[in-house]
């Protein structure tokens, strides 16, 4: 398999995402699980995607009772 | 800003009363010029006299681009007290060892009171700057100037909270290792797992020059980097007999409560047979500058503790019996340290699951072979009181 870039994988995150918006919540260790699982990517590059999904604001961190990245909601949400 | 309403606080007003500081004046305060610390005192009274909290905290506020920091704080009673519907909290990496300039102290609070309620919490729990009360438009106005001052947010929810440590070798003649700078460098070195959580739960650093462990790194922190020493303790007989002559008894007050019975008096002179001593400093803490810990200082890496929250409290156990600190290799084998046990607790570890609750889960002989980490005898908690090797009565031929 080729490898994949920091953006790639940063897309493929986002999909992931998106696909279980509303039925899960995922944690960063559930997505760099994943993409080591499909991809065979390294800690490194995920880390790498992560944060680029963050500083695009493509994604944002939520915290109910652990942290999650979940895509911003049209309108903030509370608990 | 403006004064708040006021609101009748009788049971809050009983909190007044006293010698001691308190909060609730604090508050008062605060609300001379602050609308929220107003509101604030009256669904604390309202509180008080239901007997039930009215703050929920969490869901989605923080800056761009970090995930810790920002505690999202909501009343459930905003209808009835606007003011505080959102009051969220700020966490703020405060400087090792709690050094500030007044200049920087003024600094923080002009922020907080042009962005938020101005109370403030000098400092939490874990040791951050705590910053009470704000609305989520006020969060990047405060980030921003808060960058600008020289200061950064802290940790929170499932990341590296921010590490601390006690002032140590700058105030503290006992302090075996340098642990404002072991504080800073692990602050510095691990920036991303402060500000992007990625953990199955909080992990907390705390780091204490001595065995007093004045932060209490034993009970509170996932990873506890306590000073000890592996020489003799440092003893002058003269002052030995001058806390004698000047009335201490030595026998009953130091020598009968030392827990390991490692000393003896003879009424001149003190032994100390240090192959015992637990290194508990009670000895030296009764006889300041008399004993002193040992010349060959470093530091003790443990593992595990926890306060009660999801589960019962843990004291840390014992990962490395003996680090000096000082080298370069010895400080890169705690960051490889750190980096395996992080490996091992994101892979199997369960959500909201601490790392030394995982330890207990799976077995600290498990977790020690995961984290590549040979067993040694320092390690042992508890004396097993379940043996499992039994002794057979030898055949009689």
């Amino acid at each position: 398999m080729a490898e994949m870039t920091v953006e790639q994988l940063a897309d493929a995150m986002y999909e992931m995402i998106k696909d279980a918006k509303g039925m899960k919540k995922y944690k960063a260790t559930d997505l760099q699980k994943a993409m080591a699982e499909r991809f065979g990517a390294d800690k490194q590059a995920c880390k790498q995607a992560i944060r680029l999904l963050m500083d695009s604001g493509r994604c944002i961190y939520t915290y109910f009772g652990g942290s999650y990245i979940e895509i911003p909601p049209d309108q903030p949400a509370t608990p | 800003m403006a004064e708040g309403k006021k609101y009748e606080t009788p049971k809050l007003d009983e909190l007044e009363k006293g010698a001691w500081p308190s909060f609730v004046k604090e508050i008062k305060a605060a609300a001379q010029k602050s609308p929220m610390a107003a509101a604030l005192l009256g669904q604390l009274e309202q509180s008080y006299n239901e007997k039930i909290g009215h703050w929920k905290h969490g869901g989605i506020v923080g800056v761009v681009g970090y995930g810790g920091g920002v505690i999202g704080r909501y009343s459930d009673l905003g209808d009835k007290y606007p003011e505080v519907a959102h009051f969220h909290t700020i966490r703020i990496n405060h400087p090792a060892g709690w050094f500030y300039t007044t200049e920087a102290l003024r600094g923080l609070c002009d922020i907080w009171e042009e962005h938020g309620s101005g109370l403030t919490n000098m400092h939490g729990s874990t040791g951050d700057i705590i910053f009470l009360g704000t609305t989520t438009d006020q969060l990047e106005k405060v980030f921003s100037k808060l960058t600008a001052l020289g200061f950064d947010l802290g940790g929170s929810g499932s990341d590296v909270r921010t590490p601390s440590c006690c002032n140590g070798m700058a105030r503290c003649e006992w302090a075996c290792y340098d642990t404002m700078k072991v504080c800073y460098n692990l602050t510095m070195a691990f920036q991303d797992e402060i500000h992007r959580p990625a953990f199955p739960y909080k992990f907390k650093m705390k780091m204490a020059g001595c065995p007093n462990d004045c932060v209490a790194a034993i009970a509170r922190a996932d990873l506890s980097i306590i000073g000890t020493w592996k020489d003799e303790i440092q003893q002058d007989d003269e002052l030995i007999k001058k806390f004698a002559d000047e009335g201490l008894d030595i026998q009953r007050q130091i020598v009968s409560r030392c827990p390991t019975r490692c000393m003896d008096w003879d009424g001149k002179k003190l032994t100390i047979n240090n192959e015992n001593c637990v290194k508990c400093m009670f000895c030296i803490n009764s006889m300041p500058r008399a004993l002193a810990p040992g010349k060959e200082r470093g530091a003790m890496v443990l593992l595990g503790a926890k306060a009660p929250i999801v589960q019962g409290a843990q004291l840390s156990s014992v990962l490395i019996p003996f680090i000096d600190l000082e080298d370069e290799e010895s400080w890169n084998d705690l960051k490889q340290l750190l980096e395996n046990i992080w490996e091992v607790w994101c892979e199997e570890g369960k959500n909201r699951e601490r790392v030394g609750e995982f330890a207990l889960r799976v077995g600290f002989g498990n977790f020690l072979e995961a984290i590549g980490l040979e067993p040694t005898p320092e390690m042992v908690a508890y004396p097993r009181d379940n043996p499992y090797v039994f002794y057979q009565t030898a055949k009689k031929e």
